[in-house]
């Protein structure tokens, strides 16, 4: 049976019709064009089609589209400045060699832009955790984890700074 | 990069430098398109009906029910398609039948040789239609029903049903038996030496297990028609040799078929092997040129494409006092599974890998088989076979160490393959030797003599050991198999080029060291040269693809012709322009003279070139390099580990690869592909196995939760170093790098953990209970 | 896409009951990180789903005026972890509740798809099996309260009837009070992965902190589901934790049944029976107070 779902993808609200048998992943691949959303196992343990929903990374095979009702999901599409300036995760993972056949990628993109986002620090075995939802084949992961520790350490120096200069106004 | 102190190769400009990756961007970007992307929506779904027995033949099968479920398009069946059979391994075709590979496939088949054959295929509108297709037609079939057999002991029986009569007389794909040259040695045969009661004895049999490439991105392709010529869009490693299996398969002329190859989700060999690509294209051929897409579920990827061929060594040494070898005998049985695949090649490497490393004062004879079974076939996958025999000489050389008290690492050294060597056989040559500096470096970086010596006595449930092993391995196919590639450059307007070479990306970094390659050699940034990185074989310059480590040097020398080809036609037209000049050259985009002075840019010739009145010529060049060298690239690992006894648990606390890979075109990309090899080599070393039901022949674990990769948690930090040298039979001074990577950890892991607990594992993976069934045996728990 | 003819989207427990109750072959399905999967490999093809996903009235972790601690059922894997309530009192759980699969499944899954599958490897099961907790359904006749220790009726199946939803986990405070809590989850590797053995170690210790006062010990992978070794409890209760450490190995082993699968033998899940127990029990002790 069809249905309507009106969600917002990437920044956009829209409403999209969907077979209501279908994953998220099918939705986002198929009738979107978000293609950056991975298919490797269809059962959650590869983490390629790993999306934001609400803010938080989910795998999008183990996820009916019509659970989306009023939902917000990101994929790596929408995470590209106008300007095409790259998120501190993406250009992290560039100058950090980390991408090699590149399709867990996006996948990977999407957890580390949830951990960043929090602005705290994180050891790398914290870090080797929280990744720990993605296969990856070619890095051996050692390049994912430098670029993830290096965009964490970005972002919670923006974070601390902001906070400081916050502490300051209130000082004033 | 500070890692790399041990060097003895001139420094170049583009070559060498760590270069951002060119496809970097579009990767992180999620812009990348690899098969699926690609595939216009919606198309039809073809779903593969896979035999539920493992040996025996389809008697009966009823499609009528399945063809009448809504969505259901079509259903064809082995009575459907062409009679004859076509061989499927990703190898340079030989125009001499003799050595063309076996042919022993159809593209749906009544003889089911491996639980999951292909019998039947369900074309529908959608996943859902297909698949219900698929269990109607599974419940309409009737076997004819033999026992599995999925070791290589019961397909050597003498009764044992033969799968292949059409190919083989028995079971026996292939046997090698290769004694090295005895002359002047005293001894008329290399057992005689390991007889001879002057000499210590070793003797050992290993067993190596049947693992998965796992990319993460599944087999998948796309077909439909055009202008009455199928057009197959694939996930390969190998976009020439698939045009040519798809017109064998289907017995069109190969021109007929046009194949491209979009970014691929990673391979390791199992994309080097055409597999569904000519049932894609026969099916649009049906059904009059719609888009059918076979995209295999990760089940099938597992039960119904390749892997590392398991296989059992036995090993004989004779050593005396000095730490000399005299002698070895190998003899491998390699299981091949339902279908030859790829077949011997692999199990004639293993008993080379075995063989190389180490020099013998009198001899090595080495034997191998390879075998037909009813496990789901192996064939290539990274290493191609050398790991097995790798495994089982690194094994060999701790053990004899410790039994005499020697260093692992000064018996290494005192037999290691000298510079110089040849092969007997293949007359493949050690043409720079980095391989003592791999053993002497690792020794120093590792900490190899503080960690022995802090751990020495140690007792208690919790041990600690370092281990190390070593590794040869040889770059590209020559002279076994056939090495040709081609490469093309066409200069743009604005004075940047275009390269196109058939070689493929996969994932390794290709066509960025290409980049490297031919701005190099033309005098111009790497930025300056755009790579084509999709190839499509209807413009594509030929090439046989991504495996055997053979791109960087095959293609290599392809870049290098062209681009130096390129930059004489640059040149020639340069003195067109400026005739009174003398020694021109091209440097930093510019063309100088003998004095240094820049006469013109790149951009003012090519707009010269493109738009003169006098002389309009596009300038470009396009060579075809024949490789007929071969040369060999070595390796160590060292691995620390703390073995928790009582619970089976290996931790790697530190690991280290050292390679002479000769001279490294981009360190960045080189040591990704260390540190995933790594990975690879870990993950066999202590979880990774395919394993096989032997009552049914049924994979027990084909999916990602049951096939054990290591995850981010399980890997420690993985470091490594390179030893660089200057072959002078590669083309910029490299050699292979692309595959070795994964062989030094898994014996360095065995190791470690024979110097911690004492206990000498001789079968892979070191599973957690293999180990304390072990610990228990020998009373340590 | 997935082979179900139709999904009822639950607007409340009751409009779900009521869906279950008209059709007896319909499936119950919450965050589907099971369910999908198995209709994926083509079990329940053609199912009818019956979809409890993300309500309201399942959702929260409460402290209820008695001490009992409440859990919704459609509490996630990650939300259980977070609960600083489960962090203080629910230390195996919250531990337990960090280990299944990885990171985006645990923002998936929940505690209540995890009792109510039945598997014996589920990895929050075994905590809620030691803490004694009480699974609180609602069926067309109302709320009724199943003590954890009638739950589970065989491997994967449970006491609640087809037409029940199970409405939150219940964890009376004397099920939790004064112990401490440890779970211990086995794999091959570090995540991702199935449990070979899960062990969840409760731990009271004695005034004095020499002696165990009382002591629960749940395995998952041990039995066809997840179970206390009640005898060895029994036995253990009242011991010095030496010599705890020193007997619980053979009794636990003598109580519990691993089975021999593809996975593991039998041998060697009782090995680790033996030696997670003893080093489970010194670590909860330590915790709990016990001189190290």
């Amino acid at each position: 049976m069809m249905r309507f779902v009106k969600m917002t993808v990437n920044g956009k609200t829209m409403e999209v019709g969907v077979d209501e048998r279908e994953m998220l992943l099918d939705t986002l691949r198929d009738r979107l064009g978000l293609t950056s959303v991975k298919r490797g196992c269809e059962v959650g343990e590869c983490g390629a089609c790993t999306v934001l929903l609400d803010g938080t990374a989910i795998d999008s095979c183990l996820y009916l589209t019509i659970w989306c009702e009023g939902a917000e999901i990101i994929t790596t599409e929408g995470l590209l400045a106008r300007d095409g300036t790259l998120t501190p995760v993406q250009q992290a993972l560039v100058d950090e060699a980390a991408v090699q056949c590149g399709f867990c990628t996006p996948g990977i993109i999407m957890s580390a832009t949830e951990i960043v986002g929090t602005g705290k620090r994180y050891t790398r075995d914290e870090i080797r955790k929280l990744i720990s939802g993605h296969l990856c084949r070619c890095t051996g992961y050692q390049n994912i984890v430098n670029a993830v520790e290096r965009a964490v350490n970005e972002c919670a120096d923006i974070a601390e700074r902001v906070s400081a200069e916050h502490a300051g106004d209130d000082a004033v | 990069m500070e890692q790399q102190f041990w060097k003895k190769v001139a420094p170049m400009h583009e070559v060498g430098a760590a270069v951002q990756r060119v496809d970097a961007i579009d990767k992180v970007k999620g812009t990348a398109k690899y098969t699926d992307d690609l595939c216009p929506k919606p198309c039809l779904v073809a779903r593969v009906v896979h035999a539920q027995i493992a040996n025996g033949w389809v008697r009966a099968i009823d499609t009528t029910e399945a063809e009448s479920l809504p969505g259901v398009v079509a259903v064809f069946t082995f009575k459907d398609v062409p009679e004859h059979r076509f061989p499927t391994p990703g190898h340079p075709w030989s125009v001499e039948p003799a050595h063309q590979d076996v042919a022993d496939r159809r593209l749906l088949d009544d003889r089911v040789r491996i639980y999951g054959d292909d019998i039947a295929v369900v074309v529908a509108e959608d996943n859902v239609a297909a698949d219900r297709g698929v269990r109607s037609v599974l419940s309409h079939v009737d076997y004819e029903e033999l026992p599995p057999m999925t070791t290589v002991a019961q397909a050597l029986a003498p009764d044992a049903p033969v799968l292949h009569p059409e190919v083989r007389e028995t079971n026996v794909l292939a046997r090698s038996d290769m004694v090295t040259p005895l002359e002047g040695t005293g001894y008329d045969s290399v057992e005689e030496a390991l007889a001879d009661p002057r000499y210590h004895h070793y003797e050992a049999h290993t067993e190596t297990q049947q693992v998965d490439q796992t990319h993460i991105e599944t087999n998948v392709c796309y077909a439909y028609m055009e202008s009455g010529r199928i057009t197959v869009v694939s996930s390969t490693q190998i976009p020439h040799i698939v045009r040519r299996v798809c017109g064998q398969a289907l017995g069109v002329p190969w021109g007929t078929i046009r194949v491209i190859k979009p970014y691929i989700g990673g391979g390791f060999g199992n994309k080097q092997e055409v597999l569904y690509e000519p049932l894609c294209a026969w099916l649009t051929s049906q059904l009059g040129g719609r888009v059918v897409e076979i995209e295999l579920p990760r089940e099938e990827v597992f039960q119904n494409t390749r892997s590392r061929h398991p296989m059992s060594f036995d090993v004989q040494c004779a050593y005396d006092d000095d730490m000399n070898i005299i002698a070895r005998s190998c003899s491998c049985l390699s299981n091949q599974g339902g279908y030859a695949s790829h077949g011997h090649a692999l199990a004639a490497n293993a008993i080379n890998a075995f063989r190389w490393a180490y020099k013998d004062k009198v001899g090595c004879h080495t034997q191998a088989s390879t075998v037909y079974t009813n496990i789901p076939a192996p064939g290539a996958m990274r290493a191609y076979g050398m790991p097995q025999g790798q495994f089982t000489v690194e094994c060999m050389m701790d053990d004899i160490a410790r039994k005499e008290g020697w260093d692992p690492i000064d018996f290494r050294l005192k037999n290691l393959m000298p510079e110089g060597y040849s092969d007997p056989f293949n007359g493949i040559t050690n043409h720079a030797n980095g391989f003592p500096q791999t053993l002497i470096a690792g020794r120093e970086a590792s900490g190899w003599d503080d960690f022995k010596a802090r751990y020495k006595d140690e007792t208690g449930p919790i041990r600690h050991g370092i281990g190390m092993s070593a590794f040869v391995y040889k770059t590209g196919v020559y002279p076994i198999s056939l090495e040709t590639s081609t490469a093309r450059l066409v200069l743009n307007q604005d004075g940047t080029c275009q390269l196109s070479v058939g070689a493929t990306e996969i994932g390794q970094g290709a066509d960025t060291v290409f980049s490297q390659m031919a701005a190099e050699t033309i005098g111009v940034p790497t930025s300056w040269v755009h790579i084509v990185s999709f190839q499509d074989t209807d413009v594509t310059p030929f090439d046989t693809g991504a495996y055997a480590s053979r791109q960087t040097y095959v293609t290599g020398h392809a870049v290098r012709k062209t681009a130096e080809k390129f930059r004489q036609n640059i040149l020639d037209y340069a003195y067109e322009l400026k005739p009174e000049a003398r020694g021109l050259t091209i440097a930093g985009g510019e063309i100088v003279d003998e004095a240094g002075e820049v006469l013109l840019g790149m951009e003012e010739l090519a707009q010269e070139a493109f738009y003169s009145f006098r002389h309009s010529v596009h300038i470009h060049a396009e060579e075809t390099a024949q490789v007929r060298d071969n040369t060999f690239a070595f390796g160590t690992c060292f691995v620390k580990v703390e073995v928790d006894m009582p619970l089976g648990r290996v931790k790697i606390l530190d690991i280290l690869n050292v390679h002479d890979s000769g001279r490294i075109i981009n360190p960045a990309t080189a040591e990704g592909q260390v540190h995933g090899g790594m990975a690879q080599g870990i993950g066999a070393a202590l979880y990774e196995e395919q394993l096989i039901d032997p009552a049914t022949g049924r994979l027990l674990n084909p999916n990602l939760l049951d096939y054990k990769i290591p995850t981010s948690m399980d890997v420690p930090d993985l470091k490594c170093l390179f030893v660089e040298t200057d072959d002078p039979s590669g083309p910029y001074g490299n050699k292979a790098l692309g595959e070795p990577p994964l062989m030094p950890p898994t014996p360095a892991i065995r190791n470690a953990i024979l110097d911690a607990t004492g206990c000498a594992f001789f079968q892979i993976p070191m599973t957690q209970q293999r180990l304390v069934a072990k610990f228990k045996e020998e009373g340590l728990i | 896409m997935y082979d179900f003819e139709s999904i009822h989207l639950s607007t409340s427990v009751d409009d779900a009951v009521a869906a279950l109750a008209a059709d007896p072959e319909a499936i119950i399905i919450s965050a589907g990180t099971d369910v999908l999967v198995q209709i994926r490999e083509g079990r329940h093809a053609g199912c009818r789903l019956v979809s409890i996903h993300n309500l309201p009235e399942l959702r929260g972790i409460r402290m209820c005026d008695d001490g009992t601690i409440e859990i919704g059922a459609a509490c996630t894997f990650r939300e259980i972890h977070e609960d600083p309530i489960v962090a203080e009192h629910l230390q195996a759980l919250c531990m337990a509740a960090d280990t299944p699969g990885g990171p985006q499944l645990r923002a998936v899954g929940t505690i209540g798809g995890n009792v109510c599958n039945g598997i014996t490897s589920a990895d929050t099961a075994s905590s809620v099996v030691a803490y004694d907790a009480v699974m609180r359904v609602r069926g067309p006749k109302g709320d009724r309260d199943i003590p954890v220790s009638e739950w589970y009726t065989g491997p994967g199946r449970t006491s609640r009837a087809h037409d029940e939803v199970l409405v939150c986990i219940r964890f009376p405070r004397a099920g939790y009070e004064g112990f401490a809590g440890t779970y211990y989850k086995y794999g091959k590797r570090e995540a991702l992965e199935i449990a070979t053995m899960g062990v969840s170690c409760l731990v009271k210790m004695d005034a004095d902190r020499a002696r165990i006062a009382d002591i629960r010990l749940a395995f998952g992978v041990a039995g066809p589901y997840p179970k206390r070794a009640v005898a060895t409890e029994d036995a253990l209760r009242g011991l010095a934790v030496d010599e705890a450490v020193a007997a619980v190995g053979d009794l636990a082993c003598e109580e519990m049944n691993p089975r021999t699968s593809w996975r593991a033998s039998k041998e060697f899940r009782l090995q680790l029976i033996a030696e997670l127990s003893r080093r489970l029990i010194r670590e909860t002790a330590i915790k709990g107070g016990a001189d190290a």
